[in-house]
């Protein structure tokens, strides 16, 4: 086993994505402690462009696995790809991100190579050897302090927007190209089609601005004045379950313990209550706005900076301040 | 055809979770314990499947934990399930979630099914680890965070519909399988009055170590784990909320200045 940090690239739709950037940040401050170095794993199908932009980042090596069968992401064709990867580089660390894809991945390949896993980190670092990481427990209501206990391979995967993207720079990595036989038959669940729900917005768990909305809004048609303000800052729109279960935006948007637990530099509730299901989704966010009609809503005392009042009348008004900004 | 669901009791979601005073433990004193929410959708999905087979389809819940798990997987048969197993031991006590996957394995090869259903994660440890390795050990498909749920007529395959990153994956699997289940899926029903009252004396198969080929204390419980915690950490308070004051407008430009000038997140 080196000393070295490997990290697992997502590649969507051919293209590296934010994550893996900020995995590679994460994975420098772990090399600089275990001496090794900054290697990544890609693998896919169609992947060329995906490969030469996480070559121009500060890390030592590129593993590559191309193959057709990887086309789509199947969590057989993956462990098997990545295990191969791990086989030939035997990192000491692998990162993956917290997302549908890095949890799914790292579960598998972690069982099947006897490794410790750490999910869903907010800090990980190296101690004596052991990974120490910080994760949210309890949907986010406590932090639990985990260690590694094994003297062989260990896994974390971090969530999104916790450490900066690693800047691109200096020599162009290595490229490895490494073997590994695959079958599409030997993989039992096959990606057939992906639609995207988003409308050209990012998923609430990779934006950086959140616009979310509750009950007050009382329709989905009114998430519109949600969605104005959110198209003027870049931003996503989120929901409480309130919003979700009374039809008024769907379940992919909603934010909390069954939705999604989000992290965002700005979240904006609008006419959310703060319900301790809601607030466990997006507390860590670095800045929280609470627009609501109840001075007594719970959402204020988690929230940076609060106005009382109707959001009917405060978000469009919000909308045209921002827009001041944007186009001036 | 045999459906197994792999089900967790978990503090219920409105509980505040406390630390013990030294802050390595959590609080269970007083804590209600209910069916992890994600659980719920996979036992609805199963009694789905076994209603639309009729045949002889059959739904058996399984939960590793103490004793109290029991009562989750009561509620589990009061809702419509077939049978229930209940997996533990002492030895199997502070095992990581990699562990338990291991133990968990081990009795549904024993049992054999087709389909083993889950929830996405439990709402506890947040870890979405257990049904992958479960898989894994298996060597069978898994595809997790599913939104919908098809079977074939042949009922030797799915097709699922799972839930990434803004968007949906749409996934054929060969069964046997693992798949775990997302809020949208379905509505999990409530237990009717008769259920309750059938659930109570229904007896539940308790499975230990001794009843498991080529575990032993070593692979289980905290000695058999490759992780630890070694405490917790409440979060921190934000400083107090800043209210705006004044009309509507003046409120909405105070607002946009802060945000520009003081805290810079735009």
């Amino acid at each position: 086993m080196t000393n070295d940090i490997l990290v697992f690239a997502e590649i969507r739709d051919g293209s590296f994505k934010k994550i893996n950037a900020e995995l590679i940040s994460a994975g420098l401050n772990l090399a600089e402690k275990s001496g090794g170095a900054v290697n990544v794993a890609a693998l896919g199908g169609d992947i060329d462009a995906a490969i030469e932009d996480a070559r121009k980042y500060p890390i030592q090596k590129v593993y590559a696995v191309k193959n057709a069968v990887l086309a789509n992401y199947s969590t057989q064709g993956f462990a098997d790809a990545l295990e191969a990867v791990v086989k030939q580089a035997e990192p000491a660390i692998v990162l993956f991100g917290a997302t549908a894809m890095g949890k799914d991945l790292s579960a598998r390949v972690a069982a099947r190579l006897g490794a410790a896993l750490l999910t869903d980190c907010t800090e990980v670092d190296l101690e004596d050897g052991s990974l120490k990481v910080k994760r949210p427990v309890f949907s986010g209501k406590v932090y639990a302090n985990v260690v590694s206990t094994n003297d062989g391979i260990k896994m974390a995967s971090v969530r999104p927007n916790i450490y900066p993207a690693s800047d691109q720079g200096g020599d162009p990595a290595e490229l490895v190209d490494v073997a590994c036989d695959l079958s599409a038959d030997n993989i039992g669940a096959m990606v057939t089609a992906i639609e995207s729900t988003a409308a050209g917005r990012k998923d609430v768990t990779e934006a950086e601005i959140i616009v979310a909305g509750g009950r007050s809004l009382k329709s989905e048609e009114n998430f519109k004045i949600l969605e104005e303000l959110a198209d003027v800052l870049g931003a996503s729109v989120g929901a409480s379950r309130a919003a979700v279960d009374a039809g008024y935006a769907p379940h992919s948007q909603q934010v909390g313990q069954t939705g999604k637990v989000v992290n965002p530099k700005l979240y904006i509730a609008c006419g959310i209550s703060g319900a301790i299901q809601h607030l466990v989704g997006m507390r860590t966010s670095k800045v929280i706005v609470a627009i609501n009609k109840d001075a007594n809503a719970p959402i204020f005392q988690h929230a940076d900076y609060g106005i009382e009042g109707d959001l009917f009348d405060v978000v469009p008004l919000l909308t045209e301040e921002f827009k001041k900004i944007v186009e001036g | 055809m045999k459906i197994g669901v792999l089900v967790k009791n978990v503090p219920d979601t409105e509980t505040k979770i406390k630390l013990t005073s030294d802050g390595t433990g959590i609080e269970t004193q007083g804590v209600k314990f209910v069916m992890n929410p994600f659980d719920e959708y996979a036992v609805e999905a199963a009694l789905q499947f076994k209603e639309k087979i009729k045949d002889d389809a059959t739904v058996t819940v399984v939960s590793l934990g103490p004793d109290r798990v029991v009562e989750t997987l009561r509620t589990a048969l009061a809702m419509g399930a077939d049978d229930a197993v209940h997996v533990w031991d002492d030895a199997f006590e502070g095992g990581d979630m990699l562990t338990n996957a291991r133990i968990l394995a081990k009795v549904i090869e024993k049992i054999g099914f087709d389909l083993i259903l889950g929830g996405k994660q439990g709402i506890d440890y947040d870890a979405m680890q257990t049904c992958a390795a479960v898989a894994e050990h298996l060597g069978i498909p898994q595809v997790q965070i599913v939104i919908a749920l098809e079977l074939s007529e042949d009922k030797t395959a799915l097709v699922a519909r799972r839930r990434i990153e803004g968007g949906d994956e749409v996934v054929d699997i060969k069964l046997p399988a693992v798949v775990t289940c997302e809020k949208g899926l379905n509505e999990p029903r409530y237990a009717s009055l008769p259920g309750i009252m059938k659930a109570k004396k229904k007896e539940i198969k308790k499975i230990g170590l001794a009843d498991l080929d080529g575990l032993t204390a070593d692979d289980v419980g905290s000695m058999g784990s490759t992780t630890k915690i070694v405490g917790y950490e409440s979060l921190a308070q934000r400083p107090s909320c800043r209210m705006l004051e004044g009309e509507p407008a003046q409120q909405a430009a105070d607002l946009v200045r802060a945000l520009r000038e003081e805290s810079k997140v735009i």
